[in-house]
């Protein structure tokens, strides 16, 4: 699903490397997590891979089903499938939730060649994507993120997800500022998308969101490329011990 | 004190071309002659012209103005139910026209009112109230010459909104049109506009609004690129009245658009606002004068614009509380979308206040469009123009916002979007 092969990085602006080869291979259906100690280049990857403006590749390569998604603009990433929730969503004053989910989903499903959805089959398929993440209606209908508490800006970001159905989702910390009512919740609509075809890489700090979310596999990322991959266990490893014992083992 | 020179010879240049005053109400317009004979034509020297270069405005022959095609795009206020009046390059056309006659109002043509009209007593009075403390020469020029206009008087409900619709089809047409709305006691009344106007367009609205009364205006000026346009609304409201005024402004070569407008009566309540987009060298003037005089008046201007390939926007907007104006609410703002590096965005907010016990504010931004927002919207697979679409008409709302009927409202607003795309933003 998705590949990405020594992927060099560096911000644009000042000649900065963030990430130094990173190497990742994420199967159909598979879900993998990425934790690492704060600046190692997590959230970079994934602003990389959205196609943020700011960084500059300077080698690698980075595909989705074998298409080159470096090379796209960021809304032919999201319409091949790709998916990025927010560490931080973005708020939008004067831009209806509704409003912003429709245009979204229209939009990809045109560029795929699909049928736009109209008003009334969309308020219908959203209200019952709404109630599972319970999500009540006020909240989309006021504008995007604006107001929202931390928990609900992170359920509207997985409520996107349930919408546009994208078959790579990125989770940026999602876990990040969420109580363990809120965390279970938000874990429960991600858990709720895995259907066996659909991949998910989740990049958090702690073990806990991983109680929920169960990974396939786990890197630890440090210093701009991922140094050691494993099972599960590696998480609990790294809330055990902290970074410290795989740093030093490099 | 004696004109200059130069400004004597505009003056004569612009007479001589406008010939000898005619029409109705001949006293009144005699008085504005005489008014812009005093005062002259405005010039770039005047502050109140600091950011605006009347030349276009004043020159004794508009400029040629190819006719803008518009035949492809929804007019505003198309399913509106509505008393439908058609000038065309200013002059009426009946045919084009609904019948003067509604219920709830009395309505006329200017030309060819008679002296004993009740508009007479009206005709010019507010415009010559506006001539202080700024002098308003193109608004007395407008009273002494206006060709034709509507007087209205709104004795009750008004049934519908009166429409009035501007045509162009005239490459060199200097239009002139002068409305006088009386709103009796407890009445209510809309005023909507629409179209490309002329060459060149001048419009005085004066508009009284009795106490108690209610008078709602949404003006859709066209988006028809060479439009030069210098339009006055003068207003003067009584007890517990409401006046709320909202201008669309796209394009047009230069375009000055002045509110003036006087809280006479208690609890009365004045809201200007204005969406403007500007995608080229144009250039669009908003400039409101607020005198609050009655206690616990609240006004609002709220203006906003967007402005891009070598766009300038321009907003003077001063609120002036009189000793009298206890307990005033004044609220002012004026931001501009800056979309690239060529256009540009002058604003000058004034607040003068007379009286100590109020409440004003007021500000004034510019910026660009907001980069993690266009991220996002695209992260999510909204194409980049779409996407600065959404957060352009995202900034426009809190000023289309104004707009209190829903229907109307969201008909401006999807002229808006069209527009939008229309440009390719």
């Amino acid at each position: 699903m998705l590949e990405i092969r020594d992927l060099q990085v560096k911000l644009e602006d000042e000649n900065k490397e963030i990430l130094t080869g990173v190497d990742l291979n994420i199967g159909a259906g598979q879900v993998h997590a990425i934790m690492g100690p704060n600046g190692s280049g997590k959230s970079t990857l994934s602003y990389v891979l959205a196609g943020r403006a700011g960084y500059a590749v300077t080698a690698g390569t980075a595909t989705l089903d074998g298409a080159d998604l470096l090379a796209m603009e960021p809304e032919d990433r999201a319409a091949a499938g790709l998916f990025l929730a927010f560490q931080y969503p973005v708020e939008i004053p004067g831009v209806g939730n509704m409003t912003f989910l429709r245009t979204a989903l229209n939009a990809q499903r045109k560029a795929r060649g699909a049928a736009e959805m109209t008003a009334g089959d969309f308020l219908k398929f959203v209200r019952e994507k709404a109630r599972t993440l319970k999500i009540d209606a006020e909240m989309l209908k006021r504008p995007v993120n604006v107001g929202f508490s931390g928990g609900e800006k992170k359920r509207n970001e997985i409520l996107q997800m349930a919408i546009l159905e994208p078959k790579m989702c990125i989770l940026d910390e999602t876990d990040s500022g969420l109580d363990v009512d809120a965390m279970k919740l938000v874990a429960d609509g991600v858990n709720a998308l895995r259907d066996g075809k659909r991949s998910f890489l989740v990049i958090t700090h702690y073990q806990r969101l991983l109680d929920h979310i169960k990974p396939d596999v786990v890197h630890i990322m440090a210093a701009g490329r991922i140094i050691k991959s494993g099972g599960p266990e590696l998480a609990l490893e790294v809330e055990a011990n902290g970074y410290a014992d795989i740093l030093e083992a490099q | 004190m004696g004109l200059t020179q130069v400004r004597q010879d505009a003056l004569n240049a612009r007479l001589a071309h406008l010939g000898a005053v005619s029409g109705a109400f001949p006293a009144a317009r005699e008085m504005a002659l005489a008014r812009v004979v005093a005062q002259g034509l405005p010039s770039r020297r005047d502050e109140y012209w600091r950011y605006t270069d009347p030349a276009s405005l004043i020159a004794a022959e508009p400029a040629r103005a190819p006719v803008f095609d518009n035949r492809a795009e929804t007019l505003a206020f198309q399913a509106q139910d509505r008393l439908k009046l058609v000038f065309t390059d200013g002059v009426f056309d009946p045919a084009a026209s609904d019948p003067l006659k509604m219920a709830g109002i009395e309505i006329t043509r200017l030309e060819g009112a008679q002296s004993g009209h009740w508009a007479a007593g009206y005709y010019g009075t507010l415009e010559t109230a506006g001539q202080t403390p700024v002098a308003r020469p193109l608004a007395a020029l407008n009273t002494a010459f206006a060709r034709d206009g509507v007087l209205i008087r709104v004795t009750g409900k008004a049934d519908k909104p009166v429409s009035l619709i501007y045509r162009h089809f005239s490459e060199t047409s200097d239009a002139s049109l002068h409305n006088v709305i009386l709103l009796e006691p407890g009445s209510t009344f809309t005023l909507l506009e629409n179209g490309p106007a002329a060459a060149r367009f001048s419009k005085v609205t004066e508009v009284i609004v009795g106490d108690g009364a209610q008078f709602h205006h949404v003006c859709v000026q066209g988006r028809d690129p060479e439009r030069r346009a210098v339009t006055h609304i003068f207003a003067r409201l009584g007890n517990a009245s409401v006046f709320k005024s909202f201008t669309l402004t796209a394009n047009g070569k230069l375009t000055r658009n002045e509110a003036v407008i006087e809280l006479h009566g208690a609890n009365a309540k004045a809201h200007v606002a204005g969406a403007a987009v500007a995608d080229g060298a144009f250039h669009h003037d908003d400039t409101v004068f607020i005198t609050h005089l009655g206690r616990e008046c609240e006004s609002r201007q709220v203006f906003k614009k967007v402005l891009m390939n070598g766009a300038t926007g321009v907003f003077q907007g001063k609120i002036l509380v009189k000793q009298s104006a206890q307990k005033t609410d004044g609220y002012q703002i004026a931001q501009s979308l800056l979309m690239d590096e060529n256009s540009q965005f002058l604003a000058k907010p004034e607040l003068e206040i007379y009286a100590d016990d109020v409440k004003c504010s007021h500000g004034s931004t510019s910026g660009a469009l907001d980069e993690t927002a266009l991220f996002y919207l695209r992260s999510r697979g909204v194409p980049d123009r779409q996407a600065q679409a959404l957060l352009v008409l995202a900034f426009l709302q809190q000023a289309l916002d104004e707009i209190e009927d829903e229907a109307i409202r969201a008909d401006v607003g999807q002229r808006m979007e069209a527009w939008m795309i229309l440009h390719g933003h």
